[in-house]
């Protein structure tokens, strides 16, 4: 018998991706989602897609919100997802995008499997609300 | 023996674990931590596999550069082609519950690198249950296969002690000046590190410290040794019944912790530092002091185990007897005093003990 009682908790990566210093946002994202309750892994600055598929896999997140504001992610992402699919990690997480990324390019993120891209001018609250939605505790 | 126990889904994960599969080991820790229901089985299978990775338990105060030390210290190990198991556990909000886990992030040496796997863990509000997970993520580490597997966690309170306890190899790091800090050790850290480092050894105030450290250790050596002799270890293993409270470097087992200088930033000293970590655990094969610890790590696990299942078992006869809030407010009016609530909530433990106690004499 095993008598314990289930601990779940949702458990974030906020990743910054690139060549691309501006991590305010980032720090912003990752203080909500621990305000929220949820156990946030923050990246660091300038990691390569490698390292973060790299840190999805091991910390096995359920969310892995990816700040962009290097205008990249038409390159950076697509490469995070196919790591993300090589260790058979890509089903079971949660990716977002958070930063500038013009219209046209989000149909294409969004076709490539990140569930939702954040633009400026989200209200922290809404993207709280959808990891509640989309991640909570199955 | 356990594995027919295993649901599908976990056995699946268990083959997959055991062939090397990074997201399969990942997802057994998320087990693990999440308590899902299946996870002590998984745990028991697995079992058989553990016991070769050697595992360091590396404590100290926030800010005295512990991940940046074990940076170093995994590159080390990667040069010599050895695979590294990391668990960074850090402190959760008691408010929401949540927590940023920032230590990944001083990491960077292994990053991109699949053969250091580094998981972090925060307490999710549980008390001494994180010791329990950070033993059993353990385990699963060292069942995959990794060579070497460091625990790092800040260290103040019990519940840090009991954490690096799981190692068999405690490091204690401080930073130069911080005078209060080693005062601090005196109150129980200093008896369960097994190696003293102190790091930014590049600062003015290092020597300072280093010579208080030193002192502390002899004056900790010479008054334990000089009171009970040669027959420490024995008396120790057969009369102290509660582990937890036990001191992990008894002092006469033959070990004196060294004090080595550290820069993280930099990566000097880490050298002697592994030099040092190779140096304990030869000292622990060749004395019995290793199997000392592992008799009494044992003796810890189990009687955790023990005290966690009866707990909850507890909390299923509370339920049912009208959940705690109703018990508190009886007491709380006088209707009824705590000593007899307690009985009244133990009674139906106590008499499935007894009859199952006689049925099986």
């Amino acid at each position: 018998m095993s008598a314990d009682q289930t601990q779940r908790a949702t458990r974030c990566l906020v990743a910054k991706v690139g060549l691309d210093g501006h991590d305010r946002g980032a720090h912003v994202i990752a203080r909500a989602f621990r305000d929220a309750g949820f156990e946030v892994i923050y990246s660091g600055l300038h990691r390569a897609p490698d390292e973060i598929v790299q840190a999805t896999v091991q910390e096995d997140v359920d969310v892995l919100g990816i700040s962009i504001l290097s205008g990249a992610h038409n390159t950076l992402i697509p490469n995070v997802i196919e790591g993300l699919k090589s260790y058979n990690a890509f089903e079971d997480t949660l990716i977002l995008v958070g930063g500038i990324v013009p219209e046209e390019d989000t149909a294409e993120l969004k076709a490539l499997g990140v569930a939702e891209v954040f633009g400026p001018g989200t209200a922290i609250e809404e993207t709280v609300e959808f990891v509640r939605e989309h991640a909570g505790p199955e | 023996m356990a594995l027919e126990r295993l649901s599908t889904e976990d056995a699946l994960l268990y083959e997959s674990l055991l062939e090397g599969d990074h997201s399969a080991l990942a997802r057994v820790i998320t087990k693990i931590e999440n308590r899902t229901p299946g996870y002590r089985q998984l745990l028991s299978a697995l079992y058989d596999q553990t016991g070769n990775a050697a595992v360091v338990g590396i404590t100290g105060s926030p800010g005295a550069g512990k991940s940046t030390l074990v940076d170093k210290l995994t590159r080390q190990y990667r040069h010599n082609d050895q695979t590294v198991g990391i668990i960074a556990v850090d402190p959760s909000s008691p408010y929401s519950g949540g927590s940023v886990l920032g230590d990944r992030i001083r990491m960077s040496s292994s990053a991109g690198d699949m053969d250091v796997f580094v998981r972090s863990m925060s307490a999710r509000g549980r008390l001494g249950g994180l010791s329990m997970a950070t033993a059993d993520a353990v385990k699963a580490l060292d069942a995959f296969g990794k060579d070497r597997i460091i625990v790092e966690t800040v260290g103040a309170g019990q519940n840090e002690v009991d954490i690096v306890e799981t190692a068999e190899t405690v490091v204690v790091v401080v930073q130069p000046g911080s005078g209060d800090d080693v005062q601090l050790l005196k109150a129980g850290i200093l008896e369960i590190g097994d190696i003293f480092v102190v790091n930014k050894a590049d600062m003015d105030e290092t020597a300072g410290t280093v010579a208080d450290l030193e002192a502390m250790i002899h004056m900790d050596e010479t008054s334990s040794v000089g009171a009970i002799g040669g027959h420490h270890g024995p008396e120790r293993t057969t009369q102290n019944t509660e582990p937890e409270a036990d001191d992990s470097h008894a002092p006469g087992d033959g070990w004196t912790p060294p004090v080595i200088q550290t820069v993280g930033t930099t990566g000097v000293g880490v050298d002697t530092l592994r030099g040092a970590l190779e140096a304990h655990r030869r000292h622990l094969s060749e004395s019995d002091e290793g199997m000392r610890r592992r008799r009494r790590r044992a003796q810890t696990e189990i009687q955790r185990l023990l005290r966690n299942d009866l707990g909850t078992l507890a909390e299923t006869v509370l339920e049912q007897r009208g959940g705690l809030e109703s018990l508190v407010a009886s007491v709380e009016h006088r209707e009824t005093d705590p000593y007899a609530v307690v009985e009244r909530l133990v009674e139906p433990v106590e008499t499935a003990v007894n009859e199952t106690l006689e049925t099986d004499e």
